[in-house]
C-alpha cells in the first residue's frame, strides 16, 4: 500500500471537493445576504450560485480526462475515463435539477436544499468511483440520506412527509440487506475490493460461487434493486416520486439511477465476473445473469401494466421507469461487453430523457395547480414550447425513431441477441421487451392525448421563464441527437470500457 | 436538378416552417403548406427523367440484383452496427414516392378548410407525408424501420384532435396495430442481423446473400405479417375502417392512400425480397388470405350503412389485390400488384375525399338514409364519385382494370381458384359502388316518398307534389377551388395511367423482372 497524500486524493477528487465547498457557501450566503430576501429571489441567487459551482466541477473533471488511469487509497477509489465521463453525466443532471428547483418552490430552506441537492451529487460522483465495497456502500447511503431529506422538502404537505418515511423505511432496509451480503461476501472472498472478489472467483473451485456466496450475491442483488427500484423492490418509487417535490423527483429518477446502474454493473461484471450462470432459453444455469433476466421481465410486465391505470403524471412515470429499470436489466443480463455498453448508453439516454419529461410537469404542474392527468388537458395550446418538448421526452421514452429512446432501445436488444447469437438465446427477453414497449405506447398516448387532444377548461397562457425553457430545449436537443447520431457516443463508451 | 431525397427533407423543413408562423395567420400557414407538397410533387416528378432513361436501360440489359436500383444516396449512419443512410430508387418504389406527392398536394387541398389548430395539422401532416417519403426511399432495413415508426405518431394525433366518430378510439387502435405490426417487425429484423455473417442492414447487401432457410422460415413471416397489418391483410385489418372513418378527410386520403402502401412495399422489400425460401413456404397462406380479404371486405362493404364506412372496407378489399398479387411471384401478377398499389392509392385518395369533404362536410350526415339526391345539389361531387367508383370496379379505361386484370392473370398462373375467389370480390365491388352512387347521389324520391308515407301517413298529396317538382332538400354551399383542383388532378392520373398505363408499367415491370430472377 501506498502512503496515503490527502493532497492526492483531493486532486484526484477535484470535483467532488469544489462541489462541497460550493454546498457551504451556497449556506453561508443564505445565512449572512438572503435571509431577508423573498422567497423567489432567495431560490434563484442560490440557485445560480450552485450552477456556478456545478460548472466550476467540470473544470477538474476536464483535466483530468486524458490521464491515466488513477487507483487511491488501496483501491477504494478510482479515476478513470470512464467515472470521469460519468461524473460529467452527473454534474449535468445535477445542473438540469438546479435550473428545475430554481422555478420551484421549495419552501423556506432554500440554502439547506442546494446544499444538500449538491451532497447528493457528491455522493452519486463517489459512488461512481468507487471500486470496493465498503466505499460503495458509504457512497449510497450519502446518495440516499440525501435524497430522503430532499423527498421531504415540501414540509407543508402530507404526501410529501408520507414520501419521505417510505422512502426512508425502504431505503433503510435495502441498505441493511446490502450491507448484510457484503459481510457474506467478504467473509467467503476475504476481499472487499472488487478485483479482489474478481481473483477469489478466477482462483477458487467450482466458478465460485457457493451458497454463502451465493446468499451474498442475492443480498447484494436485493440491495441494489431497492435502489434502482425493480420489481418486487419497488413499491416505494411510486409514493415516492409522486410525493416529492417535483424537481427531486427528477433528480431520484435519473443521477440516483445513474450512479446505481453503473456500480451496479461494475459489481457484477467485475466483481462477479465468472458467476453470471446463464439466462439463455433452455439452458439456465444458476448465477445472477438469471435473477436479473427474472426481475428485469417482472419490472417490463408490471411497470407497464400499471402505468397504464395512472392518473397521476408522476405516478405514471414512477411505473414507467420502473418498466425501463427492466429494459436496462435486459442489457445487463446480456453480460458482456456490447451489453455494458448498451446500458450505459440507455442510461445516459434515460436520464436526460426522464429528467427533461419531469422538468417540464414541474414547469407546468406549478402553474396548472396539479400534477394529475386531467391538468395537463390542453396544454397544447396554454404553453405549446414545453409541450412539444414534452412530445419529445414521451415518445423518447415509448421508443419512437428517431429519438435517443429509440435506439437506445434497440442497442439494448440488439446486445441481448448478440450475447448468443447463434441460438438466440436470449431472444424471450427480447420478445417481452418488444411487446412490452407496444403496451407502454398506450399510456404514453394516453398522457399525450392529455396535452395534445383533450380542451382545457382554463385556456390562459402558462408563461415559464426563458432560463428554463432553454435548459430544456437543449435537453430535448441532446436527447434528439443523441438518436440521431450515435455513433460517437456509442465509440466513446466502447473506448472506456476498452480501458477497464 | 434536385434529388429524390429532397421530398424528404422539404417535407420536414415545412413542417419546421409552420411552427415557426404565428398560429393566427392560417392562411399563410396553409399556402405553406400547399408549397411544401407541390415542391415535394415536383421534386418526385422530375425524378422521372432523371431515372427513366436509366430504367429503359436496365430493361434491356440484364445484370445482377443489383442493377435494378439506382443510388440517391448512401453514406454510412452508424457504422458500429453496418447501418447507412441509403435512399435509392428503382421501378418499384417510385411510382409509390410520386403517388404520395399527388396524395400530399391534393391532401392539402382538401383541408383547406380546415379552422381548427391549422398550425399542428399541416405540421403533423408534413411529418407524415416525410416519413413515409422516407420509406419508400430507404433501402436500409434499420431506416426504412425509423421512417416507418416515424410515419405512425403523427396518424394519431391528427385522427384524435381532428377526426369525428369515435375518433380517439379509432386513433388509439390504429396506432397500436401499428405499433404491435412494428415490434414484430423489430424482431424479424433484429434476429435477421445477428444471423447472417455480413452484419449489415444494407437491403441490397443482404439480398446478395443468403440467409440459412430455417431462418428464413421463422423470421420471414415475423416481418412480412408484421407490415401486413398496414396493408390491412385479413384478419389483421380492423384498425382501416375503424381508422378510416375517423380521420379527418385528408387523414383518410393519406391512410388509406398511401400509408396501407406503405405496409404492402414493407412486406416486399423487407420480407421478400430478402427472404426467398420463406416467401416459397408461405406464399398460399399469403394468397388465400389476400383473397379471404377481398371478399370479405367487399361483402362487408355492401351491408354498411355509413359512406366513409363502404370505403374504408372496400380498400381492405383492394389491398387484397395488392397483396394477391405479391405472392402471385410471376411478372404479370407482382406488377399489377404494384400498379394497384399506386392506382388505389389514387382512387382511394378520390373516394374519401368526395365522402369526407365534400358530402360530410356539407351534411354533416354519412348515414345512407339520410343522404340522396345529392347529384343535383353538387353535381360535381357526383362525377367524382362515379368515375372513382369506376375506375374501383376496374372499368377498362382506368387505371383500376388495367392493374386488377394484371393481378387476375397473375393469380390465375398460381391457381385459378385464387382468381374464382378474387372475381367474387369484383362483383360485389359492382354492388357495393353502384349502391353507393344510387343510394347518396340520386336515390330522392324513395326518400322522399317513405318519408311522406311514414310522417303523413299519405296526407296532401299537392304538399308532396309540390316539395317534388321543387327545390331539393339540401341547401349545401357549392364546392369550392381546391376541391375541384384536387379532385381533377386525381381524376387525370386515374384516366392517364388507365389509358396509357406503360408510363408506370414499364419499370415497374423492369424491376419486377429482376426481382424475380433472385428467387430460386
Amino acid at each position: 500500500m501506498t502512503p496515503l497524500s490527502y493532497f492526492a486524493v483531493f486532486r484526484a477528487l477535484g470535483a467532488e471537493t469544489v462541489l462541497v465547498l460550493t454546498a457551504l457557501v451556497a449556506l453561508t450566503v443564505d445565512l449572512a445576504s438572503l435571509r431577508r430576501a423573498p422567497l423567489p429571489v432567495r431560490t434563484r441567487r442560490l440557485g445560480a450560485v450552485t450552477v456556478m459551482g456545478l460548472l466550476a466541477s467540470v473544470i477538474p473533471l476536464w483535466l483530468q480526462m486524458d490521464q491515466p488511469r488513477q487507483v487511491l487509497l488501496g483501491g477504494t477509489l478510482v479515476v478513470d475515463g470512464l467515472s470521469l465521463f460519468f461524473k460529467l453525466v452527473i454534474v449535468v443532471l445535477a445542473l438540469v435539477t438546479v435550473a428545475i428547483s430554481m422555478d420551484y418552490d421549495v419552501g423556506r430552506h432554500v440554502g439547506e436544499y442546494f446544499a444538500v441537492l449538491l451532497f447528493g451529487a457528491i455522493g452519486m460522483m463517489l459512488l461512481i468511483s468507487a471500486e470496493e465495497l465498503l466505499t460503495i456502500f458509504v457512497a449510497l447511503e450519502l446518495t440516499s440520506i440525501s435524497l430522503y431529506i430532499l423527498t421531504a422538502f415540501h414540509k407543508g404537505e402530507l404526501r410529501s412527509q408520507e414520501a419521505a418515511v417510505k422512502y426512508f423505511m425502504f431505503g433503510a432496509m435495502s441498505s441493511a440487506f446490502l450491507l448484510f451480503g457484503l459481510s457474506y461476501v467478504f467473509g467467503v472472498t476475504g476481499a472487499t475490493s472488487l478485483q479482489g472478489i474478481h481473483e477469489f472467483g478466477r482462483t477458487a473451485p467450482v466458478g465460485g460461487l457457493g451458497p454463502l456466496l451465493a446468499v451474498g450475491l442475492l443480498f447484494v442483488l436485493v440491495g441494489f434493486g431497492f435502489k434502482v427500484a425493480i420489481v418486487p423492490f419497488h413499491l416505494w418509487a411510486p409514493d415516492a416520486y409522486e410525493g416529492a417535490p417535483t424537481p427531486v423527483t427528477a433528480y431520484i429518477a435519473t443521477g440516483s439511477k445513474v450512479a446505481s446502474f453503473l456500480v451496479l454493473l461494475k459489481v457484477l461484471f467485475i466483481g462477479f465476473a465468472g458467476m453470471q450462470g446463464s439466462a439463455f432459453w433452455g439452458r439456465f444455469a444458476s448465477g445472477w445473469t438469471m435473477l436479473l433476466a427474472l426481475t428485469g421481465a417482472l419490472s417490463m410486465v408490471l411497470g407497464n401494466c400499471a402505468a397504464i391505470v395512472q392518473h397521476n403524471v408522476k405516478r405514471l412515470l414512477a411505473y414507467s421507469s420502473i418498466a425501463h429499470a427492466g429494459y436496462i436489466f435486459i442489457g445487463l443480463t446480456a453480460a458482456t461487453r456490447m451489453g455494458a455498453t448498451a446500458v450505459f448508453f440507455y442510461i445516459i439516454v434515460y436520464a436526460l430523457t426522464n429528467l427533461g419529461a419531469f422538468g417540464v410537469v414541474a414547469a407546468l404542474s406549478s402553474r396548472a395547480g396539479g400534477d394529475e392527468l386531467q391538468d395537463f388537458d390542453g396544454m397544447a395550446r396554454r404553453a405549446p414550447f414545453l409541450s412539444l418538448l414534452m412530445l419529445i421526452f414521451v415518445l423518447s421514452l415509448a421508443g419512437i425513431p428517431p429519438l435517443g429512446g429509440f435506439f437506445g432501445k434497440f442497442y439494448l436488444f440488439a446486445a441481448a441477441i448478440q450475447s448468443d447469437a447463434e441460438n438466440f438465446g436470449l431472444l424471450w427477453l427480447v420478445v417481452l421487451g418488444i411487446v412490452m414497449s407496444a403496451v407502454s405506447l398506450y399510456y404514453y398516448l394516453i398522457l399525450l392525448k392529455h396535452i395534445y387532444v383533450a380542451d382545457s377548461v382554463d385556456p390562459s397562457r402558462v408563461r415559464t421563464p426563458t432560463y428554463l425553457n432553454v435548459t430544456l430545449a437543449l435537453v430535448a436537443l441532446a436527447v434528439v441527437a443523441l438518436g440521431l447520431f450515435p455513433d460517437p457516443i456509442l465509440a466513446l463508451l466502447n473506448g472506456l470500457l476498452a480501458a477497464l | 436538378m434536385m434529388r429524390v431525397d429532397w421530398t424528404i427533407y422539404l417535407s420536414f423543413l415545412g413542417a419546421g416552417l409552420i411552427l415557426l408562423l404565428p398560429r393566427e395567420s392560417k392562411n399563410l400557414i396553409r399556402w405553406v403548406a400547399l408549397l411544401t407538397g407541390v415542391a415535394g410533387l415536383l421534386v418526385a416528378l422530375q425524378g422521372y427523367f432523371v431515372y427513366d432513361g436509366w430504367v429503359r436501360e436496365m430493361v434491356r440489359s440484364s445484370g445482377g440484383l443489383q442493377t435494378g436500383f439506382r443510388d440517391v444516396v448512401d453514406v454510412p449512419w452508424i457504422p458500429s452496427l453496418g447501418i447507412g443512410y441509403h435512399l435509392a430508387v428503382d421501378g418499384i418504389n417510385y411510382p409509390l414516392v410520386v403517388l404520395n406527392g399527388f396524395v400530399c398536394v391534393t391532401g392539402i387541398l382538401f383541408s383547406w378548410n380546415i379552422e381548427n389548430r391549422v398550425k399542428e395539422f399541416f405540421a403533423f401532416f408534413l411529418t407524415l407525408i416525410a416519413g413515409v417519403y422516407g420509406v419508400f426511399l430507404a433501402m436500409d432495413l434499420f431506416l426504412l424501420f425509423v421512417f416507418y415508426e416515424l410515419a405512425i405518431i403523427p396518424k394519431y394525433f391528427i385522427i384524435a384532435i381532428w377526426g369525428s366518430t369515435r375518433k380517439e378510439y379509432g386513433a388509439m387502435k390504429l396506432v397500436l396495430y401499428s405499433f404491435v405490426g412494428s415490434a414484430a417487425v423489430f424482431i424479424g429484423i433484429l434476429a435477421m442481423f445477428y444471423s447472417t455473417r455480413e452484419r449489415t442492414f444494407d437491403i441490397l447487401e443482404l439480398a446478395r446473400h443468403p440467409i440459412a432457410r430455417n431462418v428464413q422460415l421463422w423470421v420471414f413471416p415475423l416481418i412480412f405479417f408484421g407490415f401486413a397489418v398496414l396493408a390491412g391483410i385479413w384478419p389483421f385489418h380492423t384498425w382501416a375502417p375503424t381508422g378510416h372513418v375517423a380521420a379527418p378527410t385528408a387523414a383518410s386520403m393519406l391512410l388509406a392512400g398511401v400509408v396501407m402502401k406503405l405496409g404492402a412495399y414493407g412486406c416486399l422489400r423487407g420480407a421478400m425480397l430478402l427472404f426467398p425460401q420463406g416467401l416459397e413456404y408461405w406464399r398460399w397462406w399469403i394468397a388465400w388470405l389476400a383473397v379471404i380479404g377481398i371478399v370479405y371486405g367487399a361483402a362487408v362493404a355492401l351491408v354498411q350503412d355509413d359512406f366513409k364506412f363502404i370505403i374504408g372496407y372496400s380498400s381492405v378489399s383492394h389491398m387484397g389485390f395488392v397483396l394477391l398479387g405479391l405472392a402471385t411471384l410471376n411478372v404479370i401478377g407482382m406488377s399489377g400488384a404494384v400498379l394497384q398499389m399506386f392506382s388505389h392509392g389514387v382512387v382511394a385518395s378520390l373516394l374519401f375525399a368526395v365522402v369526407g369533404r365534400m358530402v360530410y362536410d356539407r351534411t354533416h350526415t354519412r348515414q345512407l338514409d339520410e343522404l340522396g339526391g345529392l347529384a343535383k345539389v353538387i353535381p360535381f361531387a357526383c362525377v367524382t364519385f362515379v368515375v372513382a367508383g369506376a375506375a374501383s370496379m376496374g372499368m377498362p379505361g382506368f387505371s383500376g382494370f388495367v392493374a386488377e386484370i394484371q393481378v387476375l392473370i397473375g393469380a390465375f398462373r398460381m391457381s385459378p381458384w385464387l382468381t374464382a375467389g378474387a372475381a367474387v370480390g369484383i362483383l360485389l365491388t359492382v354492388a357495393y359502388i353502384l349502391n353507393a352512387i344510387h343510394k347518396v347521389f340520386y336515390a330522392e324520391d324513395e326518400h322522399r316518398s317513405t318519408g311522406d308515407h311514414g310522417s303523413h301517413g299519405g296526407g296532401e298529396p299537392g304538399a308532396a307534389g309540390h316539395e317534388g317538382a321543387g327545390e331539393s332538400r339540401w341547401d349545401l354551399p357549392p364546392i369550392t377551388l381546391p376541391e375541384r383542383v384536387g379532385a381533377v388532378i386525381l381524376m387525370a392520373l386515374l384516366v392517364i395511367i388507365g389509358l396509357y398505363p406503360s408510363i408506370m408499367l414499364d419499370m415497374i415491370k423492369a424491376n419486377v423482372e429482376v426481382f424475380l430472377r433472385g428467387m430460386p
